[in-house]
């Protein structure tokens, strides 16, 4: 590496090392481009589209785009929000994401992301699926209703754990998130401990005896929006 | 009898070197010894692949034409596209229902026979038809669904079904297919003569650069619908740091209504073969790919003929033509039905065993494409180009055509004319004159593009076909004035919703939405701000899907909503009765007024 070359997101001169992606180069500059399906531990996957920009006029998942000298992007315009919050609200009439008891509500990264953007209620109808869940394993549940597809447990299962406990199977509003089994979640060699659990962004993939272990009113999204951390460090 | 299906599976899986990377090869092998993949042989497969057994049931619950449930041993696949119900699919669907004792989705209690829906299988010139297994039946009707149901009841043979051969080489002994390729129209480019290796010795005279400038001085754009110059995509293949370089054809024609490369499949099959040479030449690239789609899977035995006709010739092989360092050989591919596999990058993933994902970009295929190395994706068309800019010279082939976009264009017409087929034409050709050319009349609309591209009128049909005007790969579609053209959209959005891969948010939810909120209108439960909701979130899935897929899908209901307002407007309610489109007060009482025998004070308007 070592090369450095400059750029503007939203007209501020950023500068970032070749290689790197929009969205890191943002981060590293304190300017939060919001994101799902990206993970600092995990490869991009470029599948949520919720960190779409404009890169000199063209839509691109910053998490995927490699940064390009002298390139002019589009992150906090009212019209790259505005498709933002669109993808937000699809993906909660996609599934069925019952926050007001769900566990993992005030640390979930889509309830955050909907607070960010101020979604009081989605635009467009619930589509209602039906989804099965999956508690067979003793340390870990699933519950596909709260799945948002983001792959990040395939990831890190295939990546960090080396285990390849998750895939999806399907296709198009089908597609649905398995597991190395025949059976069920039991049948695999999944551990309690592995990267894949806790990457999850939702409450599909949830630890058992865990619940409400943190008190809400001190979860991470309880007082200050998410990406706040990348906002203010800043001023630090 | 698991341990004999296992050690089955174990030989698949080794003749194939226990490679994952020809996954596809091997659950297509496994589905055709048993009629699907057992779930437990996915650990077999897995454990003799070095893969792992979700990723195997990934792979086999991706594309339409694997199974990982037990189906009949016989597989009717009707192709329920747009151009097939105009046709009568409807019809032919009940009387398949009716002779079978089955519906749609469901296979017979002996466990024989599958019934099944199909997209676009490329006929639509001679819809409604239908796949059995690898053999097609076209031109169907009542009577003929009865024959062919019964036929296939008493023998289970589906090469019974075919009583006469089509024309050319469709009656070639290695297709024997009662296929027809309505070769309407033929130019000088693609549907002409040649003479094997005339092109080729000429390229092999030059240096790959200077292969690659003639590409470039004709001015070819590529033929599979986004029309990226050819030579340019060369170059940065072969510039592409690397050493195994790859070229692969395109033959997934997925898009409904194209069955243009069907044709040339069929009966320009050398030069195609000429044309993926050359580029293996001019990239430096040793191994070729022909990515088949699975329904043209008829087709296949004839194009492996083919190829080693060529090897005999010396035309494929080592040192071909004599040129001393000059390898280069070709396989075959087999899709499994996905229409997104046409998307170069997906069809990449699925060449290497995998779900037929897009990939994301950068990189591109030229620099990191079939297992990582540099590859170039080109159309069938395009090769076919290529092999005649090399016979004829650049100059020859920049000269047809118009001013942006040389040479010519194989379309495939189909719907409301008298002679749907295949044409070879100059660019430059309006619609009118399409129209003309194929025989319809009272035309209220056309599809050009296929459901990716766009609904054009009556204003528009003076525009010309052509890279700077309207572009198409190829499909063009024609409506009479007596077509319900919001079902037509429809239609175009349940394909977009059936082959979307799911990887993205906006394709994979957005299409749902788009078609729900297109169906309340069509409905009459909609006000104009409902026809804001379509454009709105359609705009949003073009902008911000992931690959072509998406970025094409809500195409249907935006060029109609701009050229065919009206159509939309009459369905809207009189007056805003300040009730959602998205619910049906009539139906919601429905159950209530039932009951009570008496119907809504307010409702009742009906
Ligand atoms: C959803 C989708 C389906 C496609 N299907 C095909 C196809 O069936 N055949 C084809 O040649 N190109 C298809 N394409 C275009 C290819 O991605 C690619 O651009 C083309 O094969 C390049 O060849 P060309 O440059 O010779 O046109 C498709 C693209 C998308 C987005
Ligand atoms: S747009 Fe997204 S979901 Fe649709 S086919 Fe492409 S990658 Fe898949
Ligand atoms: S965070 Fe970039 S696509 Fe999901």
């Amino acid at each position: 590496m070592g090369d450095k070359i400059t750029f503007t997101i939203d007209g501020k001169d950023i500068e970032a090392d070749a290689g790197q992606t929009i969205l890191e180069a943002a981060e590293a500059a304190h300017m939060y481009i919001p994101r799902l399906c990206a993970h600092p531990d995990l490869q991009p996957y470029g599948s949520c589209r919720v960190c779409t920009v404009l890169v000199d006029g063209r839509p691109q998942s910053a998490c995927t785009q490699p940064v390009a000298a002298g390139a002019v992007v589009e992150s906090g315009t009212d019209k790259v929000t505005e498709i933002r919050r669109q993808i937000i609200e699809m993906l909660f009439v996609e599934g069925n994401h019952y926050c007001m008891f769900c566990e993992k509500s005030g640390n979930c990264e889509l309830q955050a992301l909907a607070y960010r953007f101020g979604i009081t209620a989605p635009r467009y109808p619930y589509l209602f699926p039906h989804r099965d869940l999956d508690a067979t394993h003793p340390d870990v549940f699933i519950d596909r209703n709260r799945c948002v597809l983001c792959g990040r447990c395939v990831r890190a299962s295939r990546d960090v754990d080396g285990k390849n406990v998750f895939q999806f199977v399907g296709r198009g509003p089908e597609k649905r998130i398995a597991f190395n089994s025949e059976a069920n979640l039991a049948g695999t060699n999944l551990d309690v401990m592995d990267k894949a659990v806790d990457v999850c962004p939702v409450g599909a993939i949830l630890r058992k005896r865990e619940g409400f272990r943190i008190p809400v009113g001190r979860r991470a999204y309880d007082h200050v929006p998410i990406g706040s951390d990348i906002e203010t460090t800043a001023a630090k | 009898m698991t341990e004999n299906r296992a050690g089955t599976v174990r030989r698949i899986c080794q003749d194939h070197g226990g490679d994952r990377t020809r996954m596809m090869d091997i659950v297509l092998a496994v589905q055709k010894e048993f009629g699907y993949v057992p779930s437990a042989m996915m650990d077999v497969i897995a454990a003799e692949t070095g893969s792992h057994r979700v990723e195997v049931e990934s792979v086999v619950s991706f594309y339409a034409f694997l199974s990982s449930r037990p189906k009949g041993k016989v597989i009717i696949r009707l192709c329920d596209d747009i151009i097939d119900q105009m046709a009568g699919a409807e019809r032919v669907r009940q009387v398949f229902e009716e002779e079978l004792g089955i519906r749609v989705g469901q296979t017979t209690a002996d466990g024989r026979i599958t019934l099944e829906h199909t997209p676009c299988i490329g006929m639509s010139d001679q819809a409604p038809a239908a796949l059995v297994n690898d053999v097609v039946v076209t031109e169907l009707n009542g009577d003929k669904a009865r024959e062919v149901a019964r036929s296939l009841l008493e023998y289970m043979d589906p090469d019974r079904l075919v009583r006469e051969y089509g024309d050319g080489n469709n009656a070639h002994e290695l297709i024997q297919s009662m296929v027809h390729n309505h070769i309407r129209r033929r130019d000088q480019v693609i549907l002409a003569d040649m003479t094997p290796g005339e092109a080729l010795n000429k390229a092999l005279a030059m240096s790959p650069a200077e292969v690659i400038r003639d590409v470039n001085t004709a001015r070819l754009r590529g033929r599979g619908g986004a029309g990226f110059p050819t030579g340019m995509k060369w170059n940065f293949t072969r510039r592409a740091a690397g050493t195994d370089r790859y070229v692969v054809c395109n033959a997934d024609e997925g898009e409904p209504g194209t069955f243009k490369d069907r044709v040339i499949l069929t009966e320009a099959t050398d030069l195609m073969i000429e044309g993926m040479t050359i580029g293996g030449y001019a990239v430096g690239a040793n191994t070729g790919i022909i990515y088949l789609r699975a329904e043209y899977a008829y087709l296949r035995a004839y194009l492996e003929h083919a190829l080693e006709e060529r090897r005999r010739q010396g035309l494929l092989g080592k040192s071909i033509c004599g040129k001393q360092g000059f390898d280069f050989d070709i396989r075959i591919q087999m899709g499994a039905g996905a229409y997104i596999c046409g998307e170069e990058t997906s069809l990449l993933s699925s060449c290497e065993g995998e779900r037929g994902d897009p990939k994301n970009r950068p990189p591109f295929p030229a620099e990191k494409g079939y297992m990582g190395k540099p590859t170039t994706v080109n159309n069938v068309e395009t090769f076919c180009c290529v092999a005649r800019i090399l016979e004829k010279g650049p100059g020859w082939f920049a000269q047809i055509g118009s001013e942006g976009s040389s040479g010519t264009k194989l379309l495939s017409i189909s719907g409301d004319c008298r002679g749907p087929g295949v044409y070879e034409v100059p660019f430059g050709i309006s619609l009118r004159e399409v129209q003309r050319m194929a025989g319809a009349v009272d035309t209220a609309a056309m599809q050009i593009g296929g459901p990716s591209g766009q609904m054009v009128g009556p204003e528009d049909f003076d525009r010309s076909i052509c890279f700077d005007d309207i572009s198409t790969g190829g499909s063009i579609m024609i409506f009479g004035a007596d077509r319900d053209l919001l079902h037509v959209v429809d239609q175009f959005m349940a394909f977009f919703i059936e082959e979307s891969c799911g990887y993205c948010t906006p394709c994979r939810v957005g299409n749902v939405l788009l078609r729900k909120r297109l169906n309340a209108v069509r409905q009459g439960l909609g006000t104009a701000a409902d026809l804001q909701y379509l454009q709105e979130l359609g705009e949003t899935v073009k902008l911000a899907s992931r690959c072509g897929l998406g970025q094409t899908s809500p195409n249907p209901i935006l060029t109609t909503l701009e050229r065919f307002r009206p159509l939309y407007e009459a369905k809207l309610k009189a007056e805003d009765d300040g009730l959602l489109s998205t619910f049906d007060v009539r139906s919601a009482m429905s159950e209530a007024e039932a009951i009570t025998g008496r119907s809504s004070v307010h409702f009742s308007k009906a």
